[in-house]
């Protein structure tokens, strides 16, 4: 809770800043829990359902706590036609979970994005941030594997 | 070391560091030992990525291409050997036409000296220098247009805010590149960022604006650091007072909406709101931010400005055809050789951008997708059409950001259909019902017939609610939603009508129509097959059972001796 306050009173208390505050709360605390849009409501001077809201209108925010490790699989046009589905089947089965959960140990959160922006490498999927580009079978088995190790 | 080395760059943008430029320049700086290495963006040969560039003593430019961080590799470099030397096929390199890039990838994006020593900054002073009315009329007799997608006439909408009497304007540039495909905006910002803000204070000194935003998508890290170094440099170096004026430039991050690229929704997005689109008019120009004059323009518009001013309007408006002048940035991406990003001159044929430029094999390409989801693709038969605002809108397709998509013989047009509806109908703001719900209700009819569920009054159904939709919805997101659907239907209803009538995808793509099948007189029994299935569906006796298979293509991409291929249900 005082981490949530300490990103928040960072930034200026005004509506506008709404998204940032949730922003700054995410990058602290890896999502936006029920104890954060009270306080960001409280904060900025907006009704909670406003907060709700916002929340759930922008694909960037998570209601849930994300696993160690979250693996972004791109499903932009390049690396769609390119087998991304495939490749978000493969981890699904790996993983036993479906895009958007996170496995029972909490050590990883698999999800589909819209584009990294790094289509000439398409396939591409990012591990906690870090992309790995011209995918196959064999090289996201070794990656998850690495991760897995970890 | 070779001692005729001067300089060695090496592209660190984002897709140089996903292809491992990280590791790359940890390791030739330890074997460069004190020999600074620049870290530069990006030249555009995605393909060769990670790139290193050494400038020789006597000026000769010499590349590296697909280094990895291996000493034998590094040391090609180091000792200017002729193995490993990358070169950009000619037919690429004489087909481009690099104006608005042609800092990128050769400059340190985040220093100002370096800019500055190209001729950077200059083109800000002579604006300075100019009336306000004489930049608006060089940027109207330029003839650019907006280049995130609608292209509008830029000078004439600096024109509406010049004109306006306020004593707050705002100018917001706007890079919520959401396009899935597109990343000429993010290659811009992180390896020219001093350039694009160069044309937002040209843009502040003919408009009277106060304050500058620019709207990024947070999935550009990158981008959004190298643009605020850039700000902080342009503040400390007081380049932020434009004609008199002390001109804030704010970074605001986006939070992952599609719809934000519409003005009206960027505008709200900024506020702190949800971003849905209103109702125009009023224009933002007339209301926008906090109901202040507003001007939106896309971060490629703006890094034209500065070299429309430098180079004057006559000279700019030489390249291009009669109604799309200078040059255009595409990110060509999908099946072909030379992915990467490539400028080109408005008019050039897609002909030319995708067999010389990309180099993708004739035998193999069934068409192109310009304009990501609210665009359409067009097939190989038109390919000798001029790439203009105007020539792609008559095949019903559209410019768009600038995302080009090579698709191979084997994708399935409706497949591609369904997924760019999948994408619309989850970025739908919900605002108008003819998109939320009609997107929706055209992305199942599209499922169903991937699935050989289909019917022929399905086909006739996505054509009616596909403009009605068009009709219906307010933003540019529903106008053009329906777009990928159309266009697939008029080119390639064939394939429409093998799924319905024959139950059969013949790009084979489709799961639910296809059957993977092993060959076993091609098979030798190595069972790595068996060990990779997922689900079991591969017996001791290598037979596949149909019924368990989800044709996850594990073993088709596994198997040593492709015995195992993707076949027509039976």
């Amino acid at each position: 809770m005082e981490k949530i306050k300490a990103c928040l009173t960072a930034i200026a208390p005004e509506p506008g800043n709404l998204i940032r505050g949730l922003q700054a709360i995410q990058t602290s605390e890896g999502y936006v829990s029920d104890d954060a849009i009270r306080l960001a409501a409280e904060y900025f001077k907006v009704a909670p359902a406003e907060v709700e809201g916002v929340l759930s209108f922008y694909a960037q925010f998570k209601r849930v706590k994300p696993g160690r490790f979250t693996i972004a699989v791109c499903d932009g046009t390049a690396c769609h036609i390119k087998g991304s589905p495939l490749i978000m089947e493969w981890l699904s089965d790996a993983l036993k979970i479906r895009p958007g959960e996170t496995d029972k140990d909490g050590n990883f959160t698999i999800e589909k994005v819209s584009c990294l922006g790094c289509c000439s490498l398409a396939p591409v999927m990012a591990v906690n941030g870090t992309v790995y580009g011209k995918l196959d079978r064999k090289k996201v088995v070794r990656i998850l594997k690495e991760y897995q190790n970890k | 070391m070779n001692s005729n080395i001067a300089e060695i760059r090496l592209g660190t943008a984002s897709c140089g560091i996903a292809s491992g430029a990280g590791a790359v320049l940890e390791k030739l700086q330890a074997m460069a030992g004190s020999f600074a290495i620049t870290e530069v963006g990006c030249v555009g040969c995605c393909y060769a990525e990670p790139l290193a560039e050494v400038i020789t003593k006597d000026g000769q430019s010499i590349f590296y291409g697909n280094l990895t961080a291996d000493e034998k590799c590094l040391n090609n470099i180091l000792e200017l050997s002729e193995a490993g030397r990358f070169v950009e096929p000619e037919a690429r390199r004489a087909k481009t036409l690099p104006k608005v890039l042609k800092l990128a990838g050769r400059i340190n994006p985040v220093s100002l000296e370096a800019y500055q020593a190209v001729g950077g900054y200059q083109a800000l002073a002579k604006a300075q220098e100019m009336a306000p009315e004489a930049i608006v009329n060089a940027i109207k007799a330029s003839g650019l247009r907006g280049r995130g997608g609608g292209g509008f006439p830029t000078g004439m909408k600096w024109g509406f805010l010049a004109a306006k009497d306020s004593p707050e304007k705002i100018i917001i540039c706007n890079a919520d590149e959401g396009d899935p495909g597109a990343f000429m905006d993010r290659s811009l910002m992180e390896s020219v960022p001093h350039q694009v803000l160069e044309g937002m204070l040209i843009a502040a000194a003919a408009t009277g604006a106060t304050k500058l935003f620019i709207y990024c998508r947070a999935e550009y890290p990158m981008a959004i650091k190298n643009l605020k170094i850039a700000i902080e440099q342009i503040n400390a170096n007081k380049l932020n007072i434009v004609k008199g004026r002390e001109l804030e430039i704010i970074i605001k991050e986006g939070a992952g909406a599609f719809v934000c690229g519409e003005e009206t929704a960027l505008i709200a997005s900024l506020e702190g709101q949800r971003g849905t689109p209103r109702f125009r008019p009023p224009f933002p120009t007339d209301s926008g931010y906090h109901q202040l004059p507003t001007m939106i323009n896309n971060v490629e518009t703006f890094g034209n400005v500065a070299i429309i001013i430098a180079e004057g309007a006559e000279a700019y408006a030489q390249v291009g055809t009669e109604n799309s002048k200078g040059t255009k940035i595409f990110a060509l991406a999908g099946d072909l050789k030379y992915p990467g990003l490539v400028e080109v001159p408005m008019g050039i044929t897609l002909r030319e951008i995708v067999f010389e430029i990309g180099g993708a094999d004739p035998a193999n390409v069934k068409a192109v997708q310009t304009g990501g989801p609210s665009g359409g693709c067009i097939p190989v038969e038109q390919f000798d059409t001029p790439v203009d605002y105007d020539s792609l809108r008559s095949l019903g397709a559209i410019m768009g950001s600038g995302g080009m998509i090579v698709i191979g013989k084997n994708r399935c047009m409706v497949e591609t259909a369904r997924y760019f509806l999948d994408f619309t109908r989850r970025e739908s703001c919900g605002k108008c019902t003819f998109c939320r719900v009609g997107t929706t209700r055209m992305f199942e009819t599209l499922e169903r017939i991937t699935r050989g569920e289909g019917t022929l009054e399905d086909i006739d159904f996505l054509e009616t609610l596909g403009n009605q939709v068009r009709k219906g919805s307010l933003c540019g997101l529903g106008q053009t939603a329906p777009n990928p659907v159309l266009a697939t239907l008029r080119y390639f209803k064939n394939e429409y009508l093998d799924h319905v009538e024959k139950h059969t995808c013949t790009a084979l793509e489709c799961n639910a129509l296809v059957q993977v099948k092993l060959d076993q007189s091609k098979c030798v029994k190595c069972k790595l097959c068996i060990k990779s299935c997922p689900v079991g569906a591969i017996g001791d006796d290598f037979v596949i059972d149909k019924d368990k298979c989800t044709r996850c293509n594990s073993c088709i991409e596994l198997c040593p001796k492709k015995a195992i291929s993707r076949h027509p249900n039976a």
